[in-house]
């Protein structure tokens, strides 16, 4: 009996030898945090989604998305992501592509990356400023009429930060390209048609698709621009998603807010997975 | 997961050495070509972006008839009474960043230098929890926080609270920041050497590691800045008013107030700033290397 209490916690000594004991004790404190201000906010939304006002378990929650407002609030995130993700991954493709073929220490790459970096990620409610300015109803270029047009207005405005962020994730890709591969096709008699049709085409494809999926999970979880240009009328998910939050006004319960936030959960995970599949095999030909 | 650091690798793609790659080695015409192209592509471009900022510029510097200039409208960035205040809302926006800040290193900082030198198979998590943000928009992170924000405002309702919050949101881009760092010291040695010498692990870590990744630290802080800077989800929808919040309210209550223009343009102008800053902190950290 002794023996074998003995053997049975000779194992965990020598894990715990590979292990230092007790190395875990620093990573509580993050590890608390982000439990705290991360995980739970996750876990909150997952559970409430399915709880009813009484607290018991529904799912009346998810069926009610598939009600008239919700659907067109999909409907329109839907549209709105589409356009602005294949818009911004072709343009910004090709800006890639121009800053990428300069010097890589050089005045305009760090002017681009650092100006790609403010409006992609730091905008906000700015850059719908900014058109407001340009081309909305007092518009200092234009008075276009488009301005308030959905998806066209705001789709020009998602342009504004979709190929900046655009620029930033297909940069590496495109600098993964050697010169070398561009000389073999040259010195076989390859034009420049050619290069790209049968070598840096394809080598970028799966690069190329699976920034456009991230380009279109960008677009989906914008609030802050396209609330700044439109407050009245929801016309995406995460405005429906604030309005509901804000106000119950014109919804049969309160946590309808969680199930149209797991529905957005969901569809962010299926783009952000067939991304990082995409990413893994563009990854084969990087560095 | 792991895939999901390229898009947020701003300090990375800034800092880090880019594929030298010039095209030395063009025929001349092709050359001549691409070098066509490259201004075509950058003047095309350039105008796209800059003409909204222009004219966001030149409507702050409007003056009270059509085509008159003034900067009254810069000047009321301190001054401007509201509905509501925007001076307080500054105020706000500045204290926010700087606590983030402060918060997020001292939370990230210490657990990654831990992680690297005690506790090697911690990092998976680490990472998949830092970048996990990421996945999970901050509208729908908001709708869960509400909850939790609510216990928070039992004992305090300032909207500094909201903290909490903006250092899950600083994760991802922090968290590169510093990786990239903490990459490019041989912390091992450097640790074993100060440990064989008598140094206590509290040493090691501050007075060893940190000063030799003083500038991945800086890049995570700018990055943290600029992010805290223009947030605006999490404090609208929580009802907090921060600098972003306020100018959302007035553009609101005044359609077209000349200082929604000026405040907006400078807080891109200064984000700009920051992030050209720490692209050219990172060619001196590279050039220093051997």
């Amino acid at each position: 009996m002794a023996a074998a209490t003995a053997a049975e916690a000779g194992a965990p000594r020598v894990s715990a030898a590979r292990r230092p004991p007790l190395a875990w004790v620093g990573t509580v404190p993050f590890l608390a945090y982000t439990g705290v201000f991360l995980l739970l906010p996750t876990g909150i939304v997952i559970w409430n989604a399915f709880k009813a006002n009484t607290g018991s378990w529904t799912l009346a929650n998810i069926s009610a998305l598939n009600t008239g407002p919700v659907r067109s609030a999909f409907k329109g995130s839907l549209e709105l992501c589409v356009i602005s993700s294949l818009i911004g991954a072709i343009f910004g493709a090709i800006l890639a592509y121009a800053v990428a073929s300069g010097s890589p220490d050089g005045m305009i790459r760090r002017l681009y990356l650092a100006g790609s970096g403010v409006l992609a990620q730091f905008g906000g409610v700015t850059l719908a400023f900014a058109f407001l300015a340009a081309i909305g109803p007092a518009g200092f270029l234009i008075h276009a009429s488009w301005y308030s047009n959905f998806p066209l207005g705001i789709g020009l405005i998602y342009c504004y930060f979709q190929i900046p962020l655009m620029v930033l994730v297909f940069l590496p890709a495109i600098d993964g390209l050697r010169i070398q591969w561009r000389e073999a096709a040259e010195s076989l008699g390859g034009s420049t048609w050619h290069y790209w049709r049968y070598v840096g085409g394809p080598l970028l494809a799966p690069a190329f698709s699976g920034a456009t999926l991230l380009l279109f999970a960008n677009a989906l979880s914008a609030f802050a621009t396209i609330q700044a240009w439109e407050d009245q009328i929801n016309y995406v998910v995460p405005q429906s998603i604030g309005a509901s939050f804000i106000s119950e006004v014109g919804l049969a319960n309160a946590h309808q807010g969680d199930a149209l936030a797991l529905g957005m959960i969901v569809m962010v995970v299926i783009v952000m997975t067939g991304y990082v599949l995409l990413q893994r095999r563009a990854a084969r030909w990087q560095r | 997961m792991a895939a999901l650091d390229q898009p947020l690798d701003i300090a990375a793609d800034l800092a880090g050495p880019a594929a030298a790659r010039r095209p030395g080695g063009l025929r001349a015409s092709r050359r001549r070509r691409l070098n066509l192209f490259r201004w075509v592509v950058f003047a095309i471009f350039g105008l796209f972006f800059l003409v909204p900022l222009l004219s966001m510029v030149r409507f702050s510097l409007e003056g009270t008839t059509p085509g008159s200039w003034s900067f009254s409208a810069w000047t009321q960035i301190v001054s401007y009474p509201g509905p509501p205040p925007l001076l307080s809302a500054i105020e706000i926006t500045l204290e926010l960043a700087g606590i983030t800040s402060v918060v997020m290193l001292l939370l990230v900082v210490p657990t990654m230098i831990w992680i690297k030198l005690r506790a090697q198979w911690f990092s998976r998590i680490m990472e998949f929890l830092c970048l996990l943000p990421l996945t999970i928009p901050a509208i729908v992170l908001v709708v869960g926080l509400a909850p939790i924000y609510n216990r928070i405002e039992r004992y305090n309702t300032s909207a500094l609270m909201l903290f909490f919050a903006y250092v899950i949101l600083a994760l991802p881009y922090a968290y590169r920041a510093l990786a990239a760092g903490l990459n490019a010291v041989d912390a091992t040695t450097l640790s074993e050497a100060a440990r064989s010498l008598g140094a206590r692990w509290i040493t090691v870590m501050f007075r060893i590691i940190v000063p030799n990744m003083w500038q991945a630290i800086l890049n995570a802080l700018l990055l943290t800045v600029a992010l805290v800077l223009g947030e605006f989800t999490v404090a609208y929808l929580l009802t907090f008013v921060n600098l972003q919040v306020n100018l959302f309210e007035i553009s609101r209550s005044t359609t077209n107030a000349g200082v929604l223009f000026s405040a907006s343009a400078a807080t891109l102008l200064f984000a700009f700033i920051l992030l050209l800053i720490l692209s050219y902190a990172g060619r001196r950290l590279r050039r220093g290397r051997p």
